[in-house]
């Protein structure tokens, strides 16, 4: 009898060389003469276990982890394939209590499924909401996804469907879909695993809105640094091209939607919706001055309706399961779940997804299972470079976008990234203001002239020279930044700079100038 | 990657390029991406007949080439190896990572070793960052980085070269 084997194809699980034990288990299964079936499936994002291997059994799927190339002979002597104990036995994978404890709504396929198969997407409840989608008026499908409470899970946390009833309200010879995927956030990789995992799902979701607001032609931004999504975005698409679910007609109906991945080319400020779409159009990434809003004058002049992946990927679980089933979860104003990714220095990162409300300390300590070094954790960065660093005073607060505005800091992306004891917060301030600077696109001086000035003010402060005139001086320019910048890029790096400082002053304040150290070496 | 013999060679193939991706909307990042991954970089000699080609000016062609630190305006090694600096990768020890590796190879981000079998790139996120620090060889990923690791990749990507 043939032994189903599941072995990830996920960057990430790549990373830990999935795609060599794959081969090994292949070639072993051979010379033992056993008959084996290898499914590339996606991750289940229990990270620290790649490369996590699984075996159908009759009691479900047995998962090992983590595997390398050396376990794989040991694995086959304990009869794996039969889903016996070994040392890297990992039980039911259902059952695993990190996987069990989630909420996975957007991510319900991810790791199950083969990422490429149209078939096993189907089985598993794909395409119902483009169903549901094609029975309805554009208008009933934007109320369903505004009902549902989904706001822009990118960053900005704008209701998604006030920006669809923005691009359905638009008379247009032309109107676009655009997938932002550029996703340059440091700590998050909800996206990549979407596109590599699931890519049917936010096909899926951009046919639907295209359906929705009446645009015909999508567009998915994908960041250069993603070659696997981009394989597997494109074989999907291919896919979905062949079985009528995108093109001229789709499903036989009168709908018209065409997809295609344009990729991106390393600049973090294109993650910026309207320097996005300059970088659509072939020209340098500048961010556009607002109004005119992109669901107006977007791509090409055209009204565009710009979504993130988890946004466009969670619209089809709404349209299946209606707007009510997606808005029960979540708390305030904070609707639905939050694909959370733990990152850093964490024993167990991953992928998280549960409900809004869920505190920072449950995430740390439950989930990632306090710092990979041992050491206390001392700071976290929640919602990529932009984000506040928060103390450990801090770590109560719920996931929830506004309790995060209410401490000055947000949830954005939902990337969270740990710092042991050693991180000296002066130096994560003055990164802060250096990324700005390497990635500012140049059009406002706030952030062109800012960010490399504040990097120099803070080196003055490491140095220890005029700490606190220094100190007063990067406050200043902070304030320059936070209220004179025309994007969040400027804008927004005085979060992480200030929040350093606030939080964690001892690490500017008490720092020995050159002088007395000359002195004290002496 | 193919090695480029000659300006003729060069111009007969983004002509070919050209003329396969000009129509499509917005073609200029596509066809810099497209002249990149078969040239292995974007000659500063193709901006005219670039610019000629969509109507653009080449100082327009040269200001997109420039503004995205993906393109490069020069060959670079055999292997490209992005180390990342992000704050996930900071966290984990990803600045040792950078010194070793900028030791190793004796060169600085944006240069090629002397053999020029690697030109190293720094990179603000793989998207791996729950197995930090994170390193790019080529198209293929690594996680959890150690020195020893990077040492290993160094040395493989060397040895394929011999081998080739």
């Amino acid at each position: 009898m043939k032994t189903r084997v599941y072995v990830p194809r996920d960057s990430s699980a790549l990373s830990m060389g999935a795609e060599k034990v794959a081969v090994a288990i292949a070639q072993e299964a051979k010379q033992r003469g056993l008959d084996v079936e290898i499914i590339r499936n996606g991750s289940r994002g229990l990270y620290w276990l790649e490369a996590m291997v699984e075996v159908a059994t009759n009691q479900g799927r047995v998962a090992y982890g983590p595997v390398k190339v050396k376990d794989v002979a040991s694995l086959f002597e304990a009869d794996f394939l039969n889903g016996k104990s070994h040392a890297l036995s990992l039980g039911l994978t259902e059952e695993i209590d990190w996987l069990k404890k989630q909420q996975r709504l957007t991510f319900a396929r991810v790791g199950v499924t083969d990422p490429v198969s149209l078939d096993e997407y189907i089985a598993y409840d794909g395409y119902k909401g483009l169903k549901n989608a094609l029975a309805l008026s554009g208008a009933d499908i934007v109320k369903t996804v505004t009902d549902s409470g989904l706001r822009g899970r990118g960053g900005a946390a704008f209701p998604t469907g006030i920006k669809w009833k923005t691009v359905l309200g638009c008379e247009s010879d032309q109107k676009y879909i655009v997938c932002n995927a550029d996703e340059g956030d440091s700590g998050t990789f909800s996206d990549r695993m979407i596109m590599e995992n699931d890519p049917f799902v936010l096909i899926e979701g951009m046919t639907i809105a295209g359906i929705a607001v009446g645009a015909t032609k999508g567009y998915i931004y994908l960041r250069s640094e993603y070659p696997h999504a981009l394989k597997t975005l494109n074989e999907a698409i291919a896919k979905a091209e062949n079985a009528s679910y995108l093109g001229e007609k789709i499903c036989g109906t009168v709908h018209k939607f065409n997809l295609e991945v344009r990729r991106a080319a390393g600049a973090y400020v294109c993650g910026e919706e309207t320097s996005l779409l300059e970088s659509l159009e072939g020209k340098r990434g500048m961010v556009r001055f607002k109004p005119p809003l992109p669901a107006i004058e977007g791509l090409f002049g055209k009204p565009t309706v710009v979504n993130n992946v988890i946004s466009l990927a969670t619209v089809p679980i709404i349209l299946d399961k209606g707007a009510q089933y997606y808005a029960d979860y979540g708390m305030g104003r904070s609707r639905g779940t939050l694909p959370i990714q733990l990152a850093g220095n964490l024993k167990h990162g991953g992928l998280v997804e549960l409900a809004f409300g869920i505190t920072l300390r449950e995430l740390l300590y439950e989930y990632g299972g306090g710092s990979a070094t041992g050491r206390p954790i001392r700071a976290v960065q929640v919602g990529g470079p932009l984000g506040s660093f928060l103390p450990e005073s801090q770590f109560d607060t719920p996931l929830d976008y506004e309790a995060f505005t209410n401490i000055w800091a947000v949830l954005g992306h939902g990337g969270i990234v740990a710092f042991d004891d050693t991180v000296d917060m002066a130096k994560m301030a003055r990164y802060a203001f250096e990324f700005c600077a390497i990635e500012s696109c140049g059009k406002c001086t706030p952030c062109r002239i800012g960010s490399t000035r504040g990097a120099e003010v803070i080196d003055k402060i490491i140095a220890g020279t005029d700490t606190a005139k220094n100190i007063k001086l990067v406050r200043d320019l902070s304030d320059t930044m936070l209220n004179g910048s025309l994007c969040a890029l400027g804008g927004m790096t005085p979060y992480p700079v200030l929040s350093a400082m606030n939080h964690f002053p001892e690490d500017f304040n008490s720092r020995d100038s050159e002088d007395k150290k000359t002195k004290a070496t002496a | 990657m193919q090695e480029i013999e000659s300006k003729q060679e060069l111009h007969t193939k983004v002509d070919a390029l050209i003329k396969e991706l000009q129509s499509m909307p917005g073609a200029l990042m596509p066809l810099l991406h497209a002249i990149q991954d078969n040239v292995g970089y974007v000659p500063e000699s193709s901006y005219a007949q670039i610019a000629k080609a969509l109507s653009l000016s080449v100082a327009e062609v040269h200001g997109v080439v420039t503004f995205y630190h993906h393109f490069r305006t020069h060959r670079p090694g055999r292997h490209v190896m992005q180390i990342c600096r992000a704050e996930s990768c900071q966290s984990m020890g990803s600045e040792a990572l950078e010194a070793h590796a900028k030791t190793c190879l004796n060169i600085d981000y944006h240069q090629t070793t002397n053999d020029e079998a690697i030109t190293l790139e720094p990179v603000y996120c793989l998207g791996n960052c729950a197995l930090s620090p994170a390193v790019m060889m080529d198209d293929e990923v690594y996680g959890r980085v150690s020195a020893a690791d990077l040492d290993a990749l160094i040395l493989e990507a060397r040895s394929v070269e011999a081998k080739a």
